[in-house]
């Protein structure tokens, strides 16, 4: 995973609550294999007019001019602006692969679904709750300011304003650090590789019939 | 001390170890896998070299793409068949137990780990699947996962978890006839939101919890993700613990008992403190249709389509209008009048036995509506299948004008060929009326299996309660 640096980029508005993950990828993108590729089809339905398949040249589709990313100079945002429940419904982390392969690095909203919360930090996106009066002024800062732009510094944890303003925000603290070095979760925890084996060894004893198939890898 | 939630039970049975700051390493007992949420994870694995670390653990299974006709013949869309040929690959290169497309236990990821006794009481239970709370219903803890968390799992068996907060949803009292499992968590979730349930492990209970069929407590805790908690959960009981007797992967002879044991000790204790309590009175529910395009805009049979001029809230207003105009609704509709394109009888939520018994018997000698154009059944698995077609259920749903399929998700998400055309309106047993869920454009409201056998016959939602078409 790539490390996160703070960085300054556009503010996109999306004015909608409950965007769910089918809406930020549609199902059929989810035939692929590959872990990239998936930017040009984040919010394809939204995005553009006619239906979209796999394997199709979509810069020939025609975009719909109302859809806010298809308007300058929010097809350049890096940051995400969103309301309550953002990333709800299916688990699919094709969603978070589709935003930060359009450019994302950011997406603020006043709530999260978990399991996009989750997936988010294993591939580099940060997700930042904010409180709805700020996410609702924010809106307002976005509107009145085109090409708005935030500056996200992860190691202090603030968002700081053209104004200079600084809004605090909470991240968890073992996130934070894998974030900010790129950390590899699974490297991490097969340091713990011991643990695993003596967790395994016990639960033989106390609940066999959990370990009916072949021997676990030694 | 107070006593301890049932999460709370799981969840300390399962830490390897814990960090300063709380977060866990939890030991996963069980990991179900589809093709659409694992090729990149396998690829993970591939390039760094590393292999499972308790295939064992692991059962796969391809659902989403599978075509639910003329399935000998093969997968005619390209990219549909290189994924699930990419998973039939990755499970035998990693020694991982799969059930192929033309295998008799093929079925919905979530149908076939019960049924087979994969899932099992006490356990921790994942897949690259937000329905994966359905496990839920068994006593287990069970939760969706990412891909990168698929291919930690493979990789280490393990997780990295922080708790979550619990709650209990309780229904009290008895259920009306004609009031279903779906009905209940239709109703929960237009209680609590789709939000309602974020950062916490739900556990139902209550007497009309606890006097559902196992097939029932599956579709409740299948659909407290849409309540937006990641797990849902229900306590152990002796129907429970019945019916995984003699299921090929669960025990069998005395350590069936001496699971059996431990099993009865998967209930929360009675002095458990939950982070939150919510209570429904079972009286007061009644069949339960979506109107909008989030699982949280549901209604009774009874009642008309909102109005937005009525919402208070600026944002939820909006959403509401947004809803009203996809879904081509008007407000203050009554819903009884609301006529339908197509009926799905299938998914995750209610595609096993009960549930197709439940249509079947709604339908019985009636006929399909001239206005639906299609109306199909879709069984959650190669089992499931068999058992129905020797109730002669297959018969029933045929005469009357329905398609009987093969098992798969079909038209729960449309990523194979079942799907709806823009604009189309459909009754369905699935859990997700999002925008596009069914197919671009498509209309879906979710329902029970007998609201949408009902409706099928009638051509509109119709309260299944008054509803007789027998004769
Ligand atoms: S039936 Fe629908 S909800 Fe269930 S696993 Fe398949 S696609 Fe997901």
């Amino acid at each position: 995973m790539q490390a996160f640096s703070t960085f300054t980029g556009i503010v996109a508005p999306l004015d909608r609550a409950n965007v769910d993950t089918d809406a930020i990828i549609p199902k059929q993108y989810l035939k692929s294999i590959k872990r990239s590729g998936f930017g040009p089809n984040a919010f394809d339905d939204w995005r553009y007019l006619e239906p979209g398949e796999p394997g199709m040249d979509h810069s020939l589709r025609t975009k719909n001019p109302e859809f806010i990313l298809n308007q300058a100079p929010y097809d350049q945002a890096s940051i995400l602006l969103a309301r309550n429940n953002f990333g709800c419904g299916s688990s699919r982390e094709h969603a978070v692969w589709a935003l930060t392969d359009f450019g994302f690095k950011v997406v603020i909203a006043s709530s999260f679904a978990d399991i996009f919360f989750n997936n988010s930090f294993k591939t580099g996106l940060l997700p930042i709750a904010l409180p709805e009066a700020v996410v609702d002024q924010l809106f307002r800062d976005v509107a009145a300011d085109k090409g708005y732009q935030l500056t996200v510094d992860l190691p202090h944890q603030v968002l700081k304003k053209p104004n200079g303003e600084t809004i605090a925000f909470e991240v968890d603290s073992f996130r934070k650090h894998c974030l900010i070095n790129g950390l590899d979760d699974i490297g991490l925890t097969l340091q713990h590789a011991d643990d695993i084996h003596a967790y395994e060894a016990r639960r033989r004893q106390t609940a066999p019939w959990l370990f009916l198939d072949q021997a676990s890898r030694t | 001390m107070a006593g301890k939630t049932l999460f709370d039970k799981i969840f300390d049975a399962h830490i390897v170890r814990e960090q300063d700051d709380g977060t866990v390493l939890l030991y996963i007992d069980r990991h179900l896998v589809h093709e659409v949420t694992s090729p990149q994870a396998f690829e993970g694995l591939r390039m760094a070299g590393r292999q499972p670390w308790r295939a064992g653990a692991m059962l796969a299974v391809p659902d989403h793409n599978v075509p639910t006709t003329n399935r000998l013949r093969g997968i005619d869309d390209l990219v549909s068949r290189e994924q699930v040929e990419t998973l039939d690959r990755n499970c035998a290169e990693f020694g991982v137990q799969e059930f192929h497309m033309n295998d008799k236990r093929q079925g919905i990821v979530h149908v076939i780990g019960p049924e087979e006794g994969f899932t099992l009481p006490g356990t921790t239970i994942v897949c690259g699947d937000s329905h994966t709370s359905t496990h839920g219903a068994f006593g287990a803890l069970a939760f969706g996962i990412g891909t990168s968390e698929v291919e930690h799992v493979m990789a280490t068996q393990t997780l990295l978890q922080k708790r979550a907060k619990t709650m209990q949803i309780r229904v009290d009292g008895k259920l009306g006839v004609g009031v279903t499992a779906k009905d209940v968590v239709l109703a929960i979730i237009g209680k609590i939101g789709t939000a309602g349930g974020t950062g916490y492990a739900i556990e139902f209970a209550g007497e009309a919890i606890e006097s559902l069929s196992i097939e029932g407590r599956m579709s409740v805790c299948n659909m407290a993700i849409e309540g937006g908690a990641r797990a849902g959960m229900i306590a152990v009981d002796e129907k429970t613990i019945d019916y995984f007797r003699g299921r090929p992967f669960a025990p069998q002879g005395a350590l069936f008992e001496q699971a059996a044991a431990d099993w009865r000790t998967l209930k929360s204790d009675p002095d458990a403190v939950f982070d939150k309590i919510v209570v429904l009175d079972a009286a007061t529910i009644e069949p339960q249709v979506s109107w909008g395009t989030s699982p949280e805009m549901v209604v009774p049979i009874t009642a008309k389509v909102p109005d937005p001029a009525h919402e208070p809230d600026p944002v939820k207003a909006d959403g509401m209008r947004k809803a009203l105009a996809y879904m081509g609704l008007t407000a203050n509709t009554p819903i009884e009048q609301i006529a339908i394109d197509k009926v799905f009888i299938g998914s995750c939520t209610n595609a096993r036995i009960e549930d197709l018994r439940a249509a079947a018997a709604v339908v019985g000698t009636g006929k399909v509506a001239g206005n639906v154009t299609l109306a199909m059944v879709v069984p959650g698995s190669g089992l499931v299948r068999e058992q129905a077609e020797l109730e002669g259920l297959d018969k029933i749903f045929i005469a009357a004008g329905f398609e009987w399929r093969e098992p798969g998700c079909s038209m729960c998400l449309a990523m194979n060929a079942d799907r709806l055309a823009p604009g189309e309106r459909c009754a369905s047993t699935s859990n997700r009326n999002f925008e596009g869920r069914q197919g671009q454009g498509g209309r879906t409201h979710l329902v029970s299996p007998a609201m949408a056998a009902a409706a099928a016959i009638a051509g509109h939602f119709v309260d299944v309660r008054h509803s007789s078409f027998e004769g």
